[in-house]
């Protein structure tokens, strides 16, 4: 029997369990990496709908009349733009402009927000954000990771299940990166129309016993568990990065392809704010470029193996595989400028071989339109 | 499940039936769930001269890739083209369509030193250390 004492355990590992999940470390936690296999999983999420145990994720919670105003210093959008009821993409960035994580902000109520962090950053990220917290400033910042779940129900089919379980009225009030509280089951829950696999869906925050009991109805529902892997391979033909893989402290916004999370306009200030003007005025010296390969099976591109022009090493994939949907290999890394525009014939040096790949336009996959 | 005792095993988790001096080989049940879905096999065309023991190719998982040994030495005559195309197969059929590569015996007493079903049952069951990732 494995051990892993020191990790973290989800709430509902015995239903994972149950439903035949192999269980892998990530980012300090006990997590299902596939159940019926990643292949599966990531079909049912295209094509019917999927559930994910995201409650590894970090779940912060920022209360009180300086809310708005420290988490506006502190991230790379212009958080007075948020209505309650709305959450946004944003970034964490230091004082060099480098990304320390990459978040995802709800706001609740006028003086109430959520911010949901990668796993791998939640610590640091909380020390960062209490480092941060301005002297005097009336404002709580709270971690209640451990006190909740997340799930996360993805797919053409989740709104079905959404309305069917608990009320259409919930999927009919929410457009995209909307959401509200329900009653889930006796508990006060969030729920948001968001997700990280490319697809229409729905994120579950909610007390664990909430948790427990809507797991088992979906479960009862047909409902594929999906795990680690397929998440992955979802988030990739949706181009979305990862951190640690495809950002990180040496990476800036722009470079990433992700300038559209940076405000600048509203002249306040945050952390990393002139770096980011000085990186915005100077423009890009690579670009996270979006790379299809020839179609059907191919050698996998892999994080770390060097991208090719001419037979000269000019970047490295920073996350690439078999995308399902597509039937090819795809991968991102990062290019110079001039390399990224999307025609451009590049290749990967997959361990010691060339194989062909051509910068396509981001994302590889946007639901509703496959190829 | 019992496996098939028609057929011998290796310590790395190939199988090899042999009919008429040549060898069907793939990788065991053990080795593909181990594994998780199979994307990409890169296996020696046909006319190769292959080594017991030594690698012959590469196994591609979504999250990983394995080298692929032979279990018996000699030349492949035939490649498993519907794997080739479809790799899913060694996923859902590794003792039947999953099948690989076809190789013409050079040496048939080297399958004395291979594993019988229940031998390999016993190693996998052992929780062998270098059973692949």
């Amino acid at each position: 029997m494995e051990t892993h004492g020191s990790l973290r355990h989800l709430p509902l590992e015995e239903e994972h369990r149950r439903q035949g999940a192999r269980m892998q470390p990530f980012a300090g936690w006990l997590m299902p990496f596939q159940y019926q296999g990643i292949l599966e999983e990531h079909r049912a999420v295209r094509t019917r709908s999927g559930v994910f145990d995201v409650s590894h994720m970090g779940r912060f919670f920022i209360t009180g009349p300086d809310a708005a105003a420290f988490l506006r210093s502190v991230l790379t959008y212009n958080v007075a733009r948020l209505e309650t009821g709305g959450a946004h993409y944003a970034l964490l960035c230091n004082e060099a402009g480098g990304i320390l994580d990459d978040v995802f902000l709800y706001r609740q109520g006028e003086q109430r927000y959520m911010l949901v962090v990668n796993a791998a950053r939640a610590a640091q990220d909380l020390r960062w954000l209490q480092d941060h917290l301005p002297p005097g400033a009336d404002v709580r910042l709270e971690d209640r990771t451990d006190r909740t779940v997340m799930l996360a129900l993805q797919g053409p089919g989740a709104a079905h299940h959404v309305s069917a379980l608990l009320s259409p009225a919930i999927p009919a009030r929410l457009p995209a990166r909307a959401l509200t509280e329900i009653e889930l089951y006796g508990y006060k829950a969030v729920v948001a129309r968001t997700g990280y696999t490319g697809e229409d869906g729905f994120e579950f925050v909610c007390a664990p016993q909430a948790g427990h009991a809507f797991w088992d109805r979906l479960m009862q529902l047909g409902v594929q568990p999906c795990g680690l892997g397929a998440r992955d391979s979802l988030r990739l033909e949706a181009a979305l990065p990862l951190y640690g893989n495809d950002i990180d402290e040496t990476v800036n916004p722009y470079e990433a392809g992700l300038g559209w999370t940076v405000d600048l306009e509203d002249g306040a200030p945050f952390v990393g704010r002139e770096a980011l003007a000085r990186a915005k005025a100077e423009g890009p010296r690579r670009r996270l470029a979006c790379l299809r390969g020839p179609g059907g099976r191919a050698a996998v591109p892999r994080h770390g193996y060097p991208i090719l022009h001419n037979g000269r090493p000019v970047g490295t994939v920073t996350s690439g595989g078999y995308s399902p949907t597509l039937d090819t290999v795809i991968a991102m890394g990062y290019v110079p400028p001039e390399l990224a525009a999307p025609g451009t014939e590049l290749a990967v040096d997959v361990r010691g071989r060339p194989l062909a790949m051509t910068v396509v336009k981001r994302p590889f996959y946007r639901a509703g339109r496959p190829g | 499940m019992a496996r098939p005792d028609d057929r011998k095993y290796s310590r790395e988790h190939e199988w090899v039936l042999v009919e008429d001096g040549v060898g069907t080989v793939g990788i065991t049940d053990f080795a593909q769930e181990e594994l998780g879905d199979i994307v990409y096999l890169d296996l020696p065309p046909a006319g190769t001269q292959v080594k017991q023991y030594e690698k012959m190719g590469e196994i591609e998982s979504v999250k990983s890739v394995s080298d692929l040994y032979s279990p018996v030495s000699g030349e492949v005559v035939e490649v498993n083209q519907a794997v080739v195309e479809s790799p899913e197969l060694v996923n859902q059929d590794a003792f039947g369509r999953g099948w690989m590569v076809r190789v013409r015996l050079s040496d048939p007493a080297e399958l004395d030193g291979l594993l019988s079903a229940q031998e390999y049952d016993e190693l996998v069951s052992q929780g062998e250390p270098g059973a692949p990732r």
